[in-house]
Formats: C-alpha cells, sequence, structure tokens
C-alpha cells in the first residue's frame, strides 16, 4: 500500500529539526532500523540545510517542500526549494567540495547523501531552484520472534 | 531538540561537552561560545566531550574542523571522545580522523593534554 505526505515550511534553520523529526515519525511506520532511520534523518537535515543555506542564501521568506512516499519498504524523498540554483552540480558533489567556505560549510552534505541512500537524483536550474530525489530500501531480513 | 553546550577550562585545555542535537542551528552557537572563549582566554587544547550528542550532520563537521583549524594556528591540539557510532561514520566519511584524535574517554583524553 502507498503511503504520502507533505509538508512545506519556512527557510529558517530552527527548521532544520523539525523537518527531520516529522519525516522520522512518519517513516517510523516501516518499522526500520536505528541506522535506518540516523541515515534518513541526516540526510533531510542535509538536504533542508542546503535549501536554506545555498538555495535561498539565508532569507526567511524561502519555502521548503518536503514529500515523502513510503511502498512497502521502499522510502522515498523529495526535497525541493525554488532558490537560486546549483551552477554546476557536478562540482557540488565532489566531496568537500563548498561554495561557501567562510561560512564553515565541510562540503560533506551530498556525500552523505550518496553514502547513506541508495539512489540520489539532483536536478537544478539557476534562478529556478533545486529538487533532490533520494531513494533508500529498506532492509527486509529483519528478525522476526515468534 | 536542542543543543546543552557545557564549557569549563582546566588549566589551559578548554573542555566542550555536547548534549543534543548539532546541526545548521546549533552549529552557529556553538561557534561564538567557543570562539568567544578561545579569544579572551589563554587556551592551548580542545578536548571535545561528544557522549551527550544524539544527532550531527555535515554542519557539526564544519564547526568542529573550524575550531580544529584555530587551535591548531596555535600549534594546539584537538582530542574527541566518547563518540557514538553514528557521529563516528560521519568523522570517517570527511578523514576528520586524520587531523583529530580519538579517546574512550574524557578522563583518558585529559590525560593525553598533560591534565589530570
Amino acid at each position: 500500500m502507498k503511503n504520502e505526505m507533505k509538508i512545506q515550511f519556512s527557510a529558517l534553520s530552527q527548521n532544520e529539526s523539525f523537518a527531520r523529526v516529522t519525516v522520522a515519525a512518519f517513516i517510523a511506520q516501516l518499522d526500520p532500523t536505528v541506522d535506518e532511520l540516523t541515515e534518513i534523518k541526516t540526510v533531510v537535515s542535509e538536504a533542508v540545510t542546503n535549501s536554506i543555506i545555498h538555495g535561498y542564501e539565508n532569507s526567511p521568506d524561502g519555502i521548503v517542500y518536503i514529500e515523502v512516499t513510503l511502498d512497502e519498504d521502499t522510502v522515498k524523498l523529495t526535497i525541493r526549494d525554488k532558490g537560486i540554483g546549483i551552477p554546476d552540480l557536478n562540482e557540488a558533489r565532489q566531496p568537500l567540495f563548498t561554495s561557501k567556505p567562510e561560512l564553515e560549510r565541510s562540503g560533506m552534505g551530498f556525500t552523505i547523501m550518496e553514502n547513506f541512500m541508495d539512489e540520489v537524483e539532483v536536478i537544478s536550474e539557476p534562478s529556478y531552484g533545486t529538487t533532490i530525489h533520494l531513494t533508500k530500501f529498506l532492509a527486509k531480513n529483519k528478525a522476526v520472534i515468534n | 531538540m536542542s543543543l546543552n553546550i557545557g564549557l569549563e577550562i582546566k588549566h589551559t585545555v578548554l573542555c566542550i561537552r555536547l548534549d543534543g542535537e548539532l546541526d545548521h542551528h546549533t552549529a552557529d552557537e556553538l561557534r561564538s561560545k567557543v570562539d568567544n572563549i578561545l579569544k579572551n582566554k589563554k587556551i592551548e587544547h580542545i578536548m571535545l566531550n561528544l557522549e551527550g550528542l544524539d544527532f550531527m550532520d555535515s554542519s557539526g563537521l564544519g564547526v568542529i574542523l573550524g575550531r580544529y583549524k584555530q587551535i591548531k594556528s596555535h600549534n594546539g591540539e584537538m582530542v574527541v571522545c566518547a563518540i557514538s557510532p553514528a557521529v563516528k561514520r560521519l568523522f570517517d566519511m570527511s578523514g576528520l580522523f586524520k587531523i583529530i584524535r580519538l579517546e574512550e574517554n574524557e578522563e583518558y583524553a585529559l590525560q593525553t593534554l598533560g591534565v589530570a
């Protein structure tokens, strides 16, 4: 059975925790492992932080959109902004690359998304915004106690 | 969830104890509190105890790396201790352990910095 949810919120840093906790609460019904839940919370935090800092350049007028679809043991996340977009996606996805070193960004956001998720797709167009599609297949071979 | 930041100076070692969640939002507060001490007190080394840290993302890596660079520029050292497996994965992924020493607990970390 397919199950969906959508949220949208102001591009404010205090909403990063709201976003990851809300997504985790929705996914909890699939009974993920603690590690899987931590990985999903981390990638939500990375993508939302990117939208706030890079997409909207810390302007609180921006809106961040999240959609989550659960289908069997597959979690699909879409995190979208209508910000400035990413001029060079290949460069942005390199480990340790950051366009904002002065803000002490580690440049690890996309690397973490790629490590923690099974599929990562980034669509970005300058001045139209950035959409990140993330897919994770939850482990099915969990121990069952009868 | 937010972040509780415990700060204590032992001789010339700044002990930072984090409790809660370290993300972009809470990293700003940590940065300004630590920088304020580094500017006003004579600090040689930093001991970072992450025992109570429930969540961290790449913004946490950034703020830790930034403080490392500051203390390193004065020939000091940063030691991290009591790290959870989830946080350790991020340190491993970013290569931070190549420059920041990891110890099992705070007592031992402080000993290695010359503070009993």
